[in-house]
């Protein structure tokens, strides 16, 4: 097997991901696909690390980490403060430049 | 031979593994996307990660893979969780596409997107691959380590201050600061007999013994459930039985059942009807 | 000695000032400020006068800068002053018979509230046409000219209160307005070919600009000067100008204001001598002017009409000889200076008339006032025999040169603009004779005014009739003294030039043929005014005479051609304008309108969509980027 399959494997996991951002209107399940393209891009990078045989591609992707780490505490915090100004998770509601 | 071989293809072993996983993922993925509850969403997606972890490690990123499990699938995923918990957990969404055109849209820009990198990915000559074997030569982690404080240091300690600063910023937009003295227990007394209503403590939900549970509405005297009884939380979620119609079809059943032994005759049906579900 | 030129100027303008902003407090002497200032104007003139004759021909010109007026790169304007025998010949004029109708104007306004005003628009005027003939250069010759058209603008609208007085301003105004475009397109058209609009560079640089650029400039002045001096096209303003009063009249529309356009003729001599056909232009506007002022002045029966009328055909005469080059140009002046004293003479008479007469202007209501007014009588008399030509008066001399000028323009030209000029002398005597029966001779035709007030015809008094003693005087012997001996052409030859044409036909032959013509004239009047009482109300006429009442169609033409063609030409424009350019506009602002529309469902506000679209164009981007690999 070729190695190439990992790729093939992240392009079709962005993909999804990248669909479900679109189709979902939770917005705890629209955070969770954004999850899944961050780590579809992780698998990507860690496979050209391997194709190039330096680091450098593990460490894009611990950075790819982090990032999503501090994405994911401030994006959950905007989620529940929504949640609490509107008792809904929904991101269709807030289609208004107002409450 | 054997070591050109290993720049073109993997061992069998890392083939199986990788169809058998990889099919699994992209089922989680799937399931991420389509379960209609968010606590099974954030279940699929720790499984998807779990997997990829796996072939972080296959691809020789060891301190990754670890790094994928502990912090992702054990700390964000947790977080999401903690969250779903927060915000609803068994509130379904529904899957009914608001937006006229989004679906059709969206599934074309995806399919076609996830086309265009196919056809990237097949026309990239990938064909040479270097292995990772002499990069982990001295320890996976220590190559990392040397590359992080040497030549990504700055990035390094960048997405520390990120880091801090998220949380920072995460505390500041939950956190509700309290602008008015908190009322004392003897106060809320004295404001519930000088509004009138309520003045005894709230009643106590699950009443007629048979259901005995916090979600379940208390009956007033006329058999209709009582939201009052409820927690707000739960009122606010919608996540409340209503038991009333069970009762007045378990009252008719027994009644049934006591004409039948005391064998009378069969009395007109009664009139009581079976309401509709109240809530759902 | 140059320092007086500039307190020419000053005295009236001094007086315009004074009697304008002064207020009601002038109100009692401000008829005599106005009158004293105009005088002492004269007197300066009457001194720079005596200077330029105790000097040679040849340094009579003298010049007074006063100061740079406009200097911008090569556009150098200067208030400079240039006094010749040209301006001063012009300024005894305007200053002599501008003080004498003061005069006559301090008893005619007598009874008249807003006289102080008067007499300050009348120092403006005369301020203005000073500056007019003094200029050193076109620039400034144009802010007199402008002047001079405001002031006649206040005069004739001066009895605002009558509807008829304030149109019949405003259209001297518009109609002036068209020449003064002439003008200033003339001096624009002088700076591009000359680099300088001075009469020095202008007129010693003259030979050097082409033919076409000079006839040009020429047809711009000329179209000025028709438009300053009622000449046609641009008539049809000075008939309606009669609505001011009277010694307005005198002044501005006959001695003063209108022959403006003859100065500016002999004035660019030097411009119209190497444009012939500018020139030619110059004499078929004469020589049709002279005609249709004559026949309008046949028909009308309001007499400061059939004089306006007159004026007309006389300054025809006067741009006729202008036109005929160095033959005329002196010519042209003398009957402009000897029109001067007559016609000012016969306005002053008519005023006295109406003064008389309850301002009763209709002819065919007077009638047989010889013996009420005498001194009337004899001075309009005499200013009736100069105009006509009687022998040895100032017409005379002054028109019979013309004529002879005509005729010595030669071949087919000469003869018919001589004919013309005869004609129009028989037409003159013809409808001056009429003026004169009709007022003066005859049984009484008098009839009470709208109120009901008989007319009782008196003399005038003597601040009125002192002045047209004198203007007859003028118009007595004034001919005389500029021709015989050629007093008149060795004063101005100097500055216009002189040759003699060569003239098919002898003098003697052409002053006999005048005789006869004016012997017509004068019998076919005699005829029918003379022998036969004169009806009290106009009878219908022939075809000619109600067009000439209706001053040959000239306000009908401008209707139908100008006004009409004006109308429908914006009216088609408004049509574009709301078809064409507003479709335009409003089918683009509606189209965005649409397209915006439709955009904006667009923005429907739900971050998916934003998403949908944002990802729409990763994706074309990615494969902007395949394809740009592929090739």
């Amino acid at each position: 097997m070729n190695p190439v399959n990992y790729l093939y494997l992240a392009a079709l996991l962005f993909t999804i991901g990248a669909t479900g951002v679109l189709i979902r209107r939770n917005a705890i399940v629209v955070f969770m696909c954004i999850e899944l393209m961050l780590n579809a891009c992780n698998l990507a990078f860690v496979v050209f690390s391997r194709m190039h045989g330096n680091l450098d591609g593990q460490i894009i992707a611990f950075f790819t980490m982090v990032v999503a780490a501090a994405e994911v505490v401030v994006g959950l915090a905007i989620i529940v403060s929504l949640f609490r100004t509107r008792h809904s998770a929904s991101v269709d509601d807030a289609s208004l430049m107002k409450l | 031979m054997s070591t050109q071989l290993a720049a073109y293809t993997t061992s069998t072993g890392e083939a199986f593994q990788f169809w058998v996983l990889g099919t699994v993922a992209v089922i989680g993925a799937l399931c991420t996307v389509f379960m209609k509850k968010a606590v099974h969403s954030a279940l699929c997606l720790a499984g998807t990660m779990i997997i990829l972890a796996i072939f972080y490690l296959a691809n020789g990123a060891y301190f990754l893979g670890i790094v994928q499990i502990v912090v992702y699938t054990g700390a964000i995923m947790m977080l999401f969780l903690f969250v779903v918990m927060l915000v609803g957990v068994t509130a379904a969404d529904s899957l009914k596409e608001t937006i006229k055109g989004q679906r059709w849209l969206a599934l074309v820009c995806g399919v076609g997107f996830g086309v265009l990198l196919f056809a990237g990915i097949g026309n990239a000559s990938l064909k040479e691959f270097d292995g990772t074997g002499q990069a982990n030569a001295n320890g996976n982690v220590e190559g990392l380590a040397s590359l992080i404080f040497t030549k990504y240091v700055f990035a390094f300690e960048i997405t520390g201050a990120l880091l801090i600063t998220a949380a920072v910023g995460a505390m500041v937009l939950t956190h509700r600061e309290r602008t008015e003295r908190a009322r004392t227990q003897r106060e809320l007394a004295e404001q519930r007999v000088r509004e009138g209503k309520h003045v005894p403590p709230l009643p106590a939900p699950g009443v007629y013994a048979r259901h005995n549970a916090v979600d379940i509405a208390g009956l007033l005297p006329d058999g209709t459930p009582s939201e009052l009884t409820v927690n707000k939380t739960l009122r606010e979620r919608g996540q409340i039985r209503d038991v009333s119609a069970e009762a007045l079809g378990d009252l008719r059943a027994l009644e049934q059942r006591s004409e039948e032994r005391l064998e009378r005759t069969e009395i007109e049906p009664t009139t009581f009807k079976r309401p509709e579900e109240a809530s759902k | 000695m140059e320092n007086l030129i500039a307190l020419l100027i000053a005295a009236p303008l001094l007086g315009a000032a004074v009697l304008l902003v002064g207020g009601r407090r002038l109100d009692a002497v401000g008829q005599w400020i106005g009158t004293l200032l105009s005088a002492a104007s004269f007197v300066f003139g009457l001194i720079l006068f005596a200077d330029l004759l105790g000097k040679n021909a040849e340094h009579r010109t003298l010049t007074q800068h006063l100061w740079t007026w406009i200097s911008v790169g090569s556009f150098q304007a200067d208030v400079t002053f240039r006094l010749d025998q040209l301006s001063m010949t012009f300024v005894l004029l305007i200053t002599g018979v501008g003080s004498l109708i003061h005069l006559y104007s301090v008893g005619y306004m007598e009874h008249d509230e807003r006289r102080r005003r008067f007499f300050g628009y009348l120092n403006l005027f005369l301020a203005a046409m000073l500056l007019l003939v003094l200029a050193d250069n076109y620039l400034l010759l144009y802010v007199g000219w402008e002047g001079v058209g405001l002031a006649s603008y206040l005069l004739i609208g001066f009895w605002q209160h009558k509807p008829s007085a304030a149109t019949a301003a405003k259209k001297a105004f518009l109609v002036n307005r068209v020449g003064d475009m002439g003008l200033s397109i003339a001096i624009m058209l002088m700076f591009t070919t000359f680099g300088s609009f001075a009469f020095g560079p202008v007129f010693s640089h003259a030979g050097d600009a082409s033919e076409g650029k000079l006839t040009a400039i020429g047809l711009m002045l000329l179209l000025a000067a028709c438009g300053k001096s009622a000449q046609v096209p641009l008539q049809s303003w000075l008939g309606d100008a009669m609505e001011g009063p009277t010694p307005v009249s005198a002044l501005i529309h006959a001695a003063t204001m209108v022959t403006a356009g003859v100065y500016l003729i002999v004035r660019s001599a030097a411009i119209f001598n190497l444009a012939p056909d500018a020139q030619l232009a110059v004499t078929v506007v004469g020589a049709v002017t002279l005609l249709f002022g004559a026949i309008v002045g046949c028909a009308k029966d309001d007499i400061k009409k059939a004089l306006a009328g007159s004026t007309m055909s006389q300054i025809g005469y006067m741009i006729l000889a202008a036109g005929l080059g160095p033959i005329g140009y002196v010519f042209a002046i003398m009957h402009l200076v000897t029109h001067g004293f007559f016609k000012a003479g016969l306005f002053l008479g008519a005023g006295s008339v109406m003064h008389g007469m309850n301002d009763e202007v209709d002819m065919r209501r007077y009638g047989g006032l010889r013996k009420y007014m005498p001194v009337t009588f004899i001075t309009f008399g005499l200013g009736y025999l100069a105009i006509i030509g009687f022998p040895f008066l100032s017409g005379f001399f002054s028109k019979d040169a013309i004529i002879e000028a005509a005729f010595a323009k030669g071949g087919t030209q000469g003869w018919i603009l001589g004919g013309a000029a005869l004609l129009g002398a028989a037409i003159t005597a013809f409808y001056m004779t009429r003026v004169m029966l009709m007022t003066f001779f005859g049984e009484k035709r008098w009839q009470p005014d709208e109120n009901g007030n008989e007319p009782h015809p008196h003399e005038s008094p003597k601040v009125m009739t002192i002045p047209m003693v004198l203007l007859a005087f003028g118009s007595v012997f004034a001919g005389g003294l500029f021709s015989i001996g050629d007093r008149f052409l060795n004063w101005l030859e100097p500055v216009t030039g002189h040759s003699e044409g060569h003239s098919p036909i002898s003098a003697a032959t052409v002053t006999g043929a005048t005789m006869v013509c004016l012997v017509i004239g004068v019998g076919i009047a005699w005829a029918q005014y003379g022998r036969k009482p004169v009806p009290a109300v106009a009878p219908r006429g022939s075809l000619l005479t109600r067009a000439a009442r209706r001053d040959l169609l000239q306000d009908d033409f401008n209707h139908v051609v100008l006004v009409r063609g004006g109308e429908h030409l914006t009216r088609s424009l408004v049509y574009v304008d709301h078809t064409l350019v507003d479709g335009v506009v409003n089918g683009t602002a509606a189209g965005f309108g649409g397209l915006s529309g439709r955009l904006r469902r667009v923005q429907n506000g739900f971050a998916r969509s934003y998403a949908v679209s944002m990802f729409g164009g990763a994706a074309l981007l990615v494969a902007a980027t395949l394809l740009m690999r592929a090739v």
